[in-house]
């Protein structure tokens, strides 16, 4: 479903932000038009907003992130809110602690958001069935992350004007990936085509099912591509056994500026990081004009700073 | 329970697959075996207890061949004092019940143990099955001989395969001592691996591991190439998939002595119940719940006469340890209190197979399936039985079972069918 330029504005209802796969177009969009709208506080000398002010937002992290935790703390901060950062280890959960008791104390001190990494799949749903307080998932296994595809398609709307009728190549560990879910659902949503490739050994079954095609070659994927999304191997997860070697993986699927050149001119390069050069990128590449991997990272401060304000029901007091 | 020597049902549909009947006939049951049937039968003695079944269904006692009493070891779970009431409860008169207890049911005393909760409590007869594996570990062979001598029907390692193909060509050979079948719980370890769900669209969607339906395919179809060589008795577990469906098919056309069982939820359910759910806990059982394709099949197989059972492979949980996330949780759901309402919904009301065929798959085909004695209402045989009520309209709710457990995805299902009473060994059962 693609959303069309006259239809009416989507209100946001929504208590959570699970995955993109419960979003419409329309809600989409309009997370897409309030990070444009809150972008220009990233630009300004004091950069805050008293927006979220009196806001408690728990950022709960059972797994380990650098660039997600940072972002959703910047916008956290950005926009005024109380934040408290709570890491799995050192916590109750080290006493032999369920999730669900954990986060049930922590709703008792009243926060307004929490937002959830687990390596769990569906274990932000766990919590949002249970919580009064609104769930940001910020990445549960390999189910969905949605603020990345967010950033994503903001990123290829800043670059591009559009995502509708853009083939949107996707390589690498795609089985292990969250990160190709969120981006999957959110891409063909929109309109594009996607392109997901990868060895046969790290692609799910009945991937077509998507909604996307499927191809086992590098090349094939790149062919005329407007957008080319690169992956890294979650060796962590039990990437690194489904091939022999890095060197060989980097020969079948490993971007290098030649194979580049069969993507359209104006093709932009992406990663979501965290990034193994001469893996699955050639520095040459991550580092080249087509790169636009920092700018996905700036763009995750605006795209977090409207879904927290969008969540808060900020919005709506304003209105009244 | 009453302890009356006679007991005369009357007017209800009197379904008996075991002697090809169905119709309206009376049932009389004297000191604790089956009498007479016929259409018309006045009381002998003055004080026989009467049972008016008019508008109901009475067939041989229902029999379910794999449930998990828990008892020894997880009494919080289950015990066969609650397992056997939650038979009775769902209409059933006898169960056989697997040996993942703790202490494993790997010995003659541990078999004790469960038969005489059993003989004290009441509500059903309890088939022990016995542990293929000294401590399911799949090395040696526990002491089946010992167990069958106190009461046990069959060996199974259930809840884990038997993985090592000697082994299990050893308890096929071994197991014809006894006369007792080897059940095998079919899932190559190294296929199904970290898997929580079906593996295809579903798990693909939502990102958990799957366990490939292959990882029950190579286990049947090893076991079946063994068996052929062996002779003895071979019975499926919970067989769930189109291809080990097909692979029973077959070898049975060729003679070699194969029998399997379904669940009732993996004859209602697929894959796409996990995505429904949101990740509801209540949707993980081994094996997982399969493909639309793999469903149909099954119900095919219940229909060309492939699929011997039914069974639930009632596997009662404490709620706190499905409340975590899906990785985290046991596999296993309830079924004693949910089977008959659900078949009777989705299969016989359906329209998919007759009341007789389905009556069949509970009674004497299990019973022949573990060849104990049940499962029929001839003359002499013993006076197991169960009335039904096909149409009455009922709603599960888990806070009403009589089970420990609560697990169960059909809470707030709005099905027709219902127990009315059991009758075991010529006594009505009291629940």
């Amino acid at each position: 479903m693609v959303a069309e330029p006259n239809a009416p504005p989507t209100r946001w209802t929504k208590k959570d932000l699970l995955g993109i796969s419960d979003l419409s177009a329309g809600e989409i969009q309009l997370i897409l038009d309030t990070a444009l709208s809150l972008q220009a506080i990233d630009k300004r000398p004091i950069k805050k907003v008293p927006t979220l002010r009196g806001k408690t937002v728990i950022n709960l992290f059972f797994e380990s992130s650098t660039r997600t935790r940072s972002s959703f703390e910047i916008a956290e901060k950005r926009l005024s809110a109380d934040t408290l950062n709570f890491s799995a280890s050192g916590s109750a959960l080290d006493k032999g602690e369920s999730l669900i008791d954990t986060a049930l104390n922590l709703q008792a001190m009243a926060p307004d958001m929490i937002v959830i990494r687990h390596k769990h799949p569906g274990a932000p749903h766990l919590l949002a069935r249970r919580l009064a307080s609104g769930v940001i998932n910020a990445g549960d296994g390999a189910h969905e992350h949605p603020t990345q595809a967010l950033l994503d398609g903001f990123t290829i709307l800043q670059k591009k004007g559009r995502i509708a009728g853009l083939k949107v190549a996707i390589v690498g560990d795609i089985g292990h990936s969250r990160v190709v879910r969120s981006n999957i659902h959110l891409l063909t949503k929109m309109g594009a085509r996607v392109v997901v490739a990868g060895p046969r050994t790290l692609m799910p079954l009945e991937m077509e099912k998507m909604g996307v095609e499927v191809a086992y070659s590098l090349e094939e994927a790149l062919r005329d591509a407007d957008v080319v999304m690169m992956l890294r191997i979650q060796l962590e997860r039990g990437g690194g056994t489904a091939f022999p070697s890095v060197r060989e993986y980097f020969q079948m699927f490993g971007l290098s500026k030649e194979r580049l050149s069969l993507a359209k001119d104006d093709a932009i390069i992406m990663h979501p990081g965290p990034m193994n050069r001469g893996v699955e990128i050639s520095s040459e590449v991550a580092d080249g004009p087509w790169s636009v991997i920092l700018e996905q990272v700036a763009n995750g401060v605006a795209v977090r700073m409207a879904i927290l304000y969008l969540l808060s029901g900020a919005h709506e007091e304003g209105n009244r | 329970m009453s302890a009356t020597s006679e007991i005369l049902i009357h007017g209800g549909r009197l379904i008996d697959p075991s002697q090809g009947l169905d119709g309206r006939f009376d049932l009389r049951i004297e000191d604790g075996v089956v009498a007479e049937i016929a259409e018309r039968i006045e009381p002998k003695g003055g004080d026989a207890e009467t049972i008016d079944a008019t508008g109901l269904i009475v067939c041989p006692g229902l029999i379910d061949i794999h449930v998990h009493l828990r008892e020894p070891g997880f009494e919080y779970k289950e015990t066969v004092k609650t397992g056997t009431r939650a038979a009775a409860a769902g209409g059933f008169t006898s169960v056989a019940c697997m040996a993942n207890t703790d202490p494993v049911h790997d010995n003659r005393s541990v078999t004790g143990h469960i038969t005489s909760e059993a003989a004290r409590w009441g509500y059903a007869r309890v088939y022990p099955i016995g542990a293929i594996s000294k401590g399911l570990l799949g090395v040696e062979l526990a002491e089946i001989g010992e167990m069958v001598g106190a009461g046990a029907v069959a060996v199974s390692d259930d809840g884990k395969p038997v993985m090592n193909a000697e082994l299990m060509r050893r308890a096929l050979l071994y197991a014809q001592h006894f006369n007792i079948p080897v059940i095998q719980h079919a899932e190559d370890l190294h296929l199904s691996g970290k898997g929580v769900m079906h593996e295809g669209e579903w798990s693909t969607k939502l990102g958990l591991e799957g366990i490939p339906g292959s990882a029950e395919d190579v286990m049947v179809a090893r076991d079946l190439i063994l068996l052929d060589d062996t002779g003895g008795r071979y019975h499926v577990a919970h067989l769930s998939t189109a291809r080990s469906l097909e692979l029973v098919r077959q070898a049975k056309k060729k003679g070699i002595p194969v029998t399997c069982e379904v669940t009732p939820h993996h004859l209602v359910l697929t894959d796409e119940e996990v995505a429904r759910s949101s990740f509801s806990t209540q949707t993980k059982m081994k094996p997982p719940l399969r493909s639309e394709k793999d469903r149909l099949a099954l119900i095919e197989g219940l229909i060309d006469g492939t699929v011997d059972a039914i069974a639930s492979d009632h596997a009662p949980h404490h709620a706190d340890e499905k409340d975590v996330e899906y990785n985290c949780a046991p596999f296993g759901i309830l079924g004693l209190e949910t089977t008959l309402p659900l078949c009777l919904e989705r299969l016989v009301h359906a329209g998919l197979i007759s009341m007789s065929r389905f009556i069949e798959l509970l009674t004497i085909g299990p019973a022949r399936a573990l060849n104990i004695p049940v499962g029929t209402l001839a003359p002499g045989k013993l006076a197991d039985v169960t009335i039904f009520d096909p149409d009455r309209e009922v709603t599960i709710n888990p806070e009403a079972f009589r089970s420990k457990g609560r697990n169960t995805p059909f809470g707030g299902w709005k099905l027709r069918g219902a127990a009315v009473a059991t009758v075991v060994g010529g006594r009505r059962v009291g629940v």
